[in-house]
This record gives structure tokens, sequence and C-alpha cells, in this order.
């Protein structure tokens, strides 16, 4: 048997037999908590959306959305309409917020296919915003975010998370220091589309000037800031055409 | 302990105290840095590392004879990488907040030090019982000193307790605020874990000398 335990052979089968045995057990485990997982990540988009509307549990400095059991109602009364957009055209669709922003993105690489793009606008303290949502790549992995504009299209609200990037570093751009600093910026120049830079050596640290299209970079997130600035413009480009019909 | 022999007990007493992971033997550091800002985090990862190593002492226990030594290393990896696994989707199943705000380090228990050290130490050598018992005892060592400075952090750096404020309310100034008393934001930085982690390794030393290493 020792000698057994040693042959190639050996290992090779036992290597085999563990993969499989632990791979349909894995298998089993993911398949049967899915319904669970999908249910509280589109509870937390809910959330997600209503906190770049301004509609959270903050205090001075923490980031805190509604709770989840109202999120749904709160949810159902603030925004008021969900769209997709082509171009300058917009359909009504009372579940836009389910698109997976992720698939039309990989989707649209296809040129037959017709990218939905969804816009939910929100109503708060009588301002209607509209508010965008936005996906990229940070360091390690995915980033993603919500854009609240008025008709203006100046930023009114943030909301920023990624997937996986470096603790105290890049995980930083889901912090109220970082997210807040958006508030204000303008992303238009005139009539050309400029987005907003997390830009290092800022001219402007206390971020006074809104009109620069900067927001101070984060230390030693160099690559997450620019991947988020990568995202902005990219993204909100795409549903520029049918804003500006918004600002008259 | 009726339930127990002495040489048992000691498997789960030893790490608590004398032979802990993380005060003695300095294993498992980064994640007791990184998640114990506030005590309910530190819960949920002691209570997850236990689940990986005890679980997975006892399954490495269990096929010891049957491994063959040139991939051991890997046949262990990937037990504890399949268990982090379970506990992640399990989390992220009924504790989704939780589960975002220890993101990526319950990924990162796989890296653990105690776990690939007590696997290779100690459950390729001994039965699935003891195994089981070192996973506990070790896992609770680690899980202990992540609550301590859990709640030490949470309590001086945001003035309250698995969320509750009992210090009364910073802003409205009320309970000690009242006094003129102030939240120390320092508390909830990395560097502070550390400082806190070497307070409790001086006590801990000052208290039994044997355990001061001799040059």
């Amino acid at each position: 048997m020792a000698k057994n335990l040693e042959s190639n052979t050996y290992t090779v089968l036992f290597a085999s037999g563990m993969v499989i045995i632990v791979g349909a057990l894995l298998a089993f485990v993911a398949s049967s908590l899915q319904e669970k997982i999908t249910e509280n990540k589109r509870i937390e988009k809910q959330q997600n959306i209503l906190y770049a509307l301004g509609v959270n549990e903050n205090d001075e400095t923490s980031v805190e959305f509604v709770s989840k059991d109202i999120v749904g109602a709160e949810f159902s009364k603030y925004i008021t309409k969900q769209l997709v957009i082509s171009g300058t055209e917009a359909v009504e669709d009372p579940n836009a917020y389910l698109i997976d922003i992720k698939k039309e993105a990989t989707e649209a690489k296809n040129p037959n296919y017709k990218r939905r793009l969804p816009l939910f606008v929100g109503e708060k303290d009588g301002v209607t915003l509209y508010i965008v949502p936005v996906r990229g790549k940070g360091l390690w992995d995915a980033i993603w975010g919500y854009i609240a504009l008025d008709d203006q299209l100046v930023v009114q609200g943030v909301y920023f998370d990624h997937q996986g990037e470096t603790p105290g570093l890049g995980s930083n751009i889901k912090e109220r220091f970082f997210m807040d600093d958006f508030k204000g910026e303008h992303i238009l120049d005139g009539d050309t589309f400029k987005g907003i830079n997390a830009a290092k050596g800022n001219a402007d640290p206390k971020n006074l000037d809104k009109m620069d299209f900067e927001v101070d970079a984060i230390a030693g997130a160099t690559i997450t800031g620019t991947g988020l600035s990568a995202m902005l413009k990219k993204d909100l480009a795409m549903y520029i055409p049918y804003l500006k019909t918004l600002k008259q | 302990m009726g339930l127990l022999s002495k040489k048992d007990a000691k498997l789960i007493t030893d790490p608590l105290a004398d032979n802990n992971p993380i005060t003695i033997q300095v294993l498992g550091i980064c994640s007791a840095l990184a998640v114990t800002a506030e005590l309910k985090p530190s819960i949920v990862m002691a209570i997850s590392v236990m689940f990986v190593l005890a679980m997975g002492s006892t399954v490495i226990s269990l096929i010891r004879n049957i491994i063959p030594s040139k991939i051991r290393i890997i046949v262990q990896l990937v037990i504890a990488a399949a268990l982090v696994i379970i506990v992640d989707q399990i989390l992220k199943a009924f504790a989704y907040e939780l589960s975002k705000q220890l993101s990526v380090f319950v990924g990162l228990i796989i890296t653990n030090c105690i776990i690939m050290g007590r696997f290779e130490a100690f459950a390729l050598a001994n039965g699935p019982w003891k195994s089981f018992l070192d996973g506990i005892g070790n896992s609770a060592g680690y899980g202990i000193i992540l609550i301590i400075v859990g709640f030490f952090r949470e309590l001086l750096g945001s003035g309250s307790l698995l969320g509750y404020k009992v210090l009364g309310d910073a802003i409205e100034k009320t309970g000690v605020y009242a006094y003129g008393y102030e939240n120390n934001g320092f508390m909830l930085l990395a560097p502070m874990a550390l400082i806190t982690i070497g307070i409790i390794i001086w006590v801990q030393r000052s208290r039994n000398t044997s355990l001061i290493e001799h040059n």
C-alpha cells in the first residue's frame, strides 16, 4: 500500500477523484443558494440607486443604506420612472433596474445587438434627478456605480462599489470623502461632454472649482482612479444624447 | 471536563492562552488587523475560521492515510478552498451586508497561516477526533484575540458595541459625550489594531513570564 501511494497513477487518480467530489459539492451548494443570493443582489441594487438619489441613512461620515425591509417601498416611492434609452429615444420599462449592465456591455460587442441602457428617474424634495448606472474596471476586478444628475447635467450624488479593490486603498472609492467630492461637479463644458477625472496633482484639492471636471484622486489607488475616470467617461457618454434633450 | 480526557482538553485550552496562534505563534495577523474595526465582523470571522479549520482538520485527518504525500499541500489547499467557498456562499445568502463588509477577507481565510499550519502540523499526523479538537482550539484562540481587539476598537473608536451606542450619542452629546469625551478615530485604522495586539502580547507575557523568549 505504501508503495502504491506514491505511484503516479495513484496520484493522478486521487487528484481527479478529489476534484470531482469537491466540484460536485460546490456546485450543489452554489445552485441551492443561488435564489437567495440573487434576491440579495436585487435589494442591494435598489439600495444603491436610492443612495445616489440621496435617499439613505447617512450620519456625518458613514455610508448607510435605507434598511432592506423598507427598500422596496422606498424604491417605488422615490423612483418615479424607469427608462430604457437608445440614442435620444426613451422607452418606459418598470423593470429596467433588473437589466444586467455587464451582460449588455458584453453583448454590445456584437454590432447587430441593440444595447439596452437603463436610466432611473427619481424625485426627491421636488427635484427630478436622472440616475445613470456605470460599470468599468478597477485594479483587480470590476467597479461600478450610480451617478445622479439633475436636468442641467450637474452631479447631485454618486455611489461607487467594487468587487475586490485593495482594502484601504482602491476600496476607498466607496467612502464618503471620495463620493461626496462628486457632488456639484459638472460633466459638460458648454456643449461638449467632458466626464469627471480622478486627478492626481490636482490644483484644487479642496474641490471648490466645480467646473474643472476633476476630483481629487485617492493616494495609492492610481489604477482604480484611472479605471473610475474611464468608466465615467465611457458609460456616461452613451447617455449624453438623451440627457442633452432634457437640458433646455 | 468529564467528556474529554485530560490530553484532549489540553488540545483546546492550550491554544487559548499559552500557545495562542496570534499572540505566541504570531500567525493570522493580517486578518486580525483587517476585520477588527468592529465587533460584529470579528465574531463572524472567528466563526468562519472555526468552521473551516475544524471541518478541514477532520477531513484531512480522515483521509490522511490515502493522501499521496507528493500532492498533500495541494490537497490541503483544495479542501480549505472548498470550505471557504461554502462559507462565502452561505454568508452571501444569509448575511449579505456582512459578507460585503468582510469582502475579500472571507476569501483570504484560505491564506490564513493558521489553517495550513494546523493541517500540515497536526491533522496529517493525528486522528480525526483529536484533529477536530485541535481545530476548534486553535480557531478559538484566534477568535478570542479577534473579539478582544474588535471589542476595544469599536468601543473606543466608534463608541458602540455591535452597533449599539453604549457610550451615548456623539452628535447629540448624550451619555459620556456630555462630559467632553470624544471617540478616538485612530482606533479604527489598522495601526491601532497592531498596537492593541501588541498590548495583549505584553499583558500576557508579563502575567506568565515563562513565555518570554531569551536569546
